[in-house]
């Protein structure tokens, strides 16, 4: 059984605004019968088209399917269309009182609904797919090559919720989108996704200092093992642990997935090439076993 | 909350003869049955009977009995030791719709150079015995086969299988989890090699299984160690469970005929009054012939987690093939094998009943089951159109 939280169940058996808006505003719908969830979300404006005045849902999904929409629902009235589109999946989590991992699919999709509604209604263009997969896509306004065939999702969607929650692993991706958790065959894609969320993050932030202390490089070498190295490792389910620094010389030890790989050495450069790159052209990368 | 208990093939209820029978062998009688003094001896009697008590079950002998530790294990043991006795034959045949237990094993193993040949089923669940005649081979080591599939019920005739597969030389194995203590089975009778027991499925505690051998059949051993079980299963026998496991089984034994009669007549209500009430639902494997206490109805429009936390309301549990509750995201594969359309394989709720159901109970979910589906469906964004007027 789910341990869901006493405000995800009472959304779920008492959700509040089910049902439709004949005259919307706007409109936004995520999912498919298919994917075994899916959203239909129902926004009126004030008079001036800028406060939402009222919101409903429709939703076809499980309790925590249900009670996001009912959550979203209830956060975005009131809001401006500004402060709406400011309210992220985790807002949504956050509001009942946390989700399970699994299930944080539920609250990426009630805040790609209530996107898509407002893109819709902005008059954003959002390229339409065809769907030449069994179902149609999940997130059909998302731009972007369909990653996840199952589910119909795109590297664009993928890319922004890993960026957006700082995801890691596939896993973590396919608890989010569910990308991933069917047939299993895109989790090397997605693998490949994350390492370039990953890359993206800190070739914008980082370039190499031009002297540094002992100390000083020291504690550059941990950050970037912490910051830019561990979490690619992550991402196939491998690890390190910094066991020593002498001068430039730079001890590690695989851990996990890594540990024992036969391309652990490879590895190895890899590492030794990141932080001769962001740390000092010196530093020699030495793997022990410990 | 009192607990409406009807997800009998997830576990039972152990039966309190069952317990008070296990009962005195963990803190007075808690010898070794191995040992040579006659307080382990006392322990091996009991062992003996329960040995004894479960063959009859079977209509086996009790020196095809190993006592192992869940069904698990002895679907495991099964097809390893098959994959020993005939280590020129790579080939194995399993079903699409068995039980991750062997179907896991299975799967690996074809990671490991086997080749995996998995029969299909029809829309009613049931197996193509022509697909399995066109791929047993003299390359076949083993051919596993469920007995009646845990999700529909839906028994396959395995008696049939078993002549396919002996007739290439293969051996046959069947995991009969879910049809022991439900529908008679006699070893006696069968040429079935090999077969899965689970104590937890039949009011004997859980963590208890057997593999039934046939006597002559060759076999290695899973478990390597002491000499228990006649070193066909080694680790010192759980004597309790061993014990509480032959009780279960005389009760079964007794039981069998309500089980067939009582217990069905409370299912086939079930299904029929839920079937008038409830538009646009089908009874999965409902064509096939399926166990007594087994059914499995599809809701279309609706997802199977939500009705069953709202079942869970009333106090009713059952189960679903729906994807949200098992943390995978794709409905069951028995129900995807059966090739039932994803508008209702995501909504789909198995009822398993058993010897402690009442017909007060059946009436609780025939009553609060319907309310349910319409709430949800007023709720959902599909299928308005089709359901306009009937929600």
């Amino acid at each position: 059984m789910w341990d869901y939280t006493p405000i995800v169940k009472d959304h779920f058996l008492n959700p509040r605004n089910v049902g439709d808006i004949p005259d919307a505003d706007a409109v936004g719908e995520v999912g498919s019968l298919a994917c075994g969830d899916a959203l239909k979300l129902y926004l009126k404006l004030d008079e001036n088209k800028d406060k939402i005045v009222d919101a409903k849902f429709q939703t076809f999904g499980c309790a925590s399917a249900i009670a996001s929409s009912s959550a979203l629902t209830e956060m975005v009235k009131g809001k401006t269309l500004d402060e709406a589109l400011a309210v992220s999946n985790q807002d949504i989590a956050d509001f009942l009182g946390g989700l399970p991992e699994e299930k944080m699919h539920c609250s990426v999709m009630g805040q790609e609904a209530l996107e898509v509604a407002i893109f819709k209604y902005r008059g954003i263009e959002m390229p339409q797919h065809d769907s030449e997969h069994d179902h149609g896509p999940a997130y059909p306004d998302y731009e972007g090559e369909i990653v996840c065939k199952c589910f119909g999702i795109t590297d664009a969607f993928l890319k922004k919720v890993i960026e957006t929650n700082g995801l890691t692993t596939a896993e973590q991706v396919t608890n989010f989108t569910k990308a991933g958790g069917a047939c299993g065959g895109c989790i090397p894609k997605i693998k490949e996704l994350i390492a370039q969320v990953l890359g993206e993050a800190t070739a914008q932030t980082r370039v190499r200092p031009e002297k540094l202390s002992n100390m000083k490089k020291m504690q550059l070498i941990q950050e970037v093992l912490e910051r830019d190295i561990r979490p690619m490792l992550w991402a196939d389910g491998g690890d390190l642990e910094l066991i020593d620094i002498d001068g430039s010389k730079v001890k590690i030890a695989f851990r996990k997935a890594c540990a024992g790989c036969a391309s652990s050495g490879n590895t190895a450069r890899m590492v030794e090439a990141k932080l001769r790159d962001l740390v000092a052209e010196d530093i020699v990368v030495e793997e022990v076993s410990q | 909350m009192k607990e409406i208990y009807l997800d009998n093939n997830a576990t039972t209820k152990v039966d309190e003869a069952v317990f008070e029978e296990m009962r005195p062998y963990f803190c007075e009688l808690y010898g070794n049955p191995s040992s040579m003094h006659f307080f382990g001896g006392q322990v091996q009697s009991k062992v003996t009977e329960a040995r004894v008590r479960v063959a009859d079950l079977l209509g086996a002998s009790p020196d095809e009995i190993i006592f192992t530790a869940c069904g698990t294990e002895s679907d495991n043991a099964a097809i390893r030791s098959a994959l020993e006795v005939f280590p020129d034959r790579k080939h194995i045949i399993t079903s699409r719709v068995e039980h991750p237990a062997v179907l896991t094993q299975c799967r690996n193993l074809r990671q490991k150079g086997y080749r995996v040949t998995e029969i299909g089923v029809d829309g009613a669940g049931r197996l193509d015995l022509e697909e399995l005649k066109a791929a047993v081979d003299n390359d076949t080591a083993i051919v596993s086969l469920m007995w009646a599939n845990n999700e529909t019920g839906v028994i396959f005739p395995v008696e049939e299988a078993a002549a396919i597969a002996k007739s290439k030389g293969a051996l046959f194995h069947s995991d009969a989890v879910q049809a022991i203590g439900k529908i008679p089975i006699n070893m006696a009778a069968s040429s079935i090699d090999m077969l899965s027991l689970s104590g937890h499925k039949l009011h004997a505690p859980k963590g208890i299984g057997v593999l039934y051998l046939r006597r002559g059949t060759p076999f290695r051993p899973f478990m390597v160690g002491g000499h228990q079980e006649k070193s066909r299963r080694a680790g010192t026998e759980n004597a309790a469970a061993i014990i509480a496991l032959g009780k279960a089984c005389q009760l079964a034994g007794q039981h069998m005929e309500a089980e067939n009669t009582t217990v069905k007549a409370m299912r086939d209500r079930l299904q029929d009054a839920l079937m008038a009430a409830i538009p646009h639902a089908r009874i999965n494997g409902g064509g096939a012939e399926r166990l007594p206490n087994t059914t499995s109805i599809a809701f279309e429009f609706v997802e199977g987690e939500a009705i069953l936390l709202l079942l869970s309301e009333f106090g009713i549990c059952a189960s679903s093939g729906s994807a949200c509750t098992s943390g995978s995201l794709e409905p069951s594969h028995v129900l995807r094998a059966m090739g039932v359309p994803f508008t209702c394989a995501h909504g789909s709720i198995r009822f398993s009943l058993s010897r402690y159901t009442t017909d007060a109970e059946i009436d609780t979910v025939i009553r609060e089951l319907p309310p349910i589906i319409a709430r949800l469906r007023q709720m959902s964004p599909f299928g308005r159109e089709f359901l306009e007027g009937q929600v």
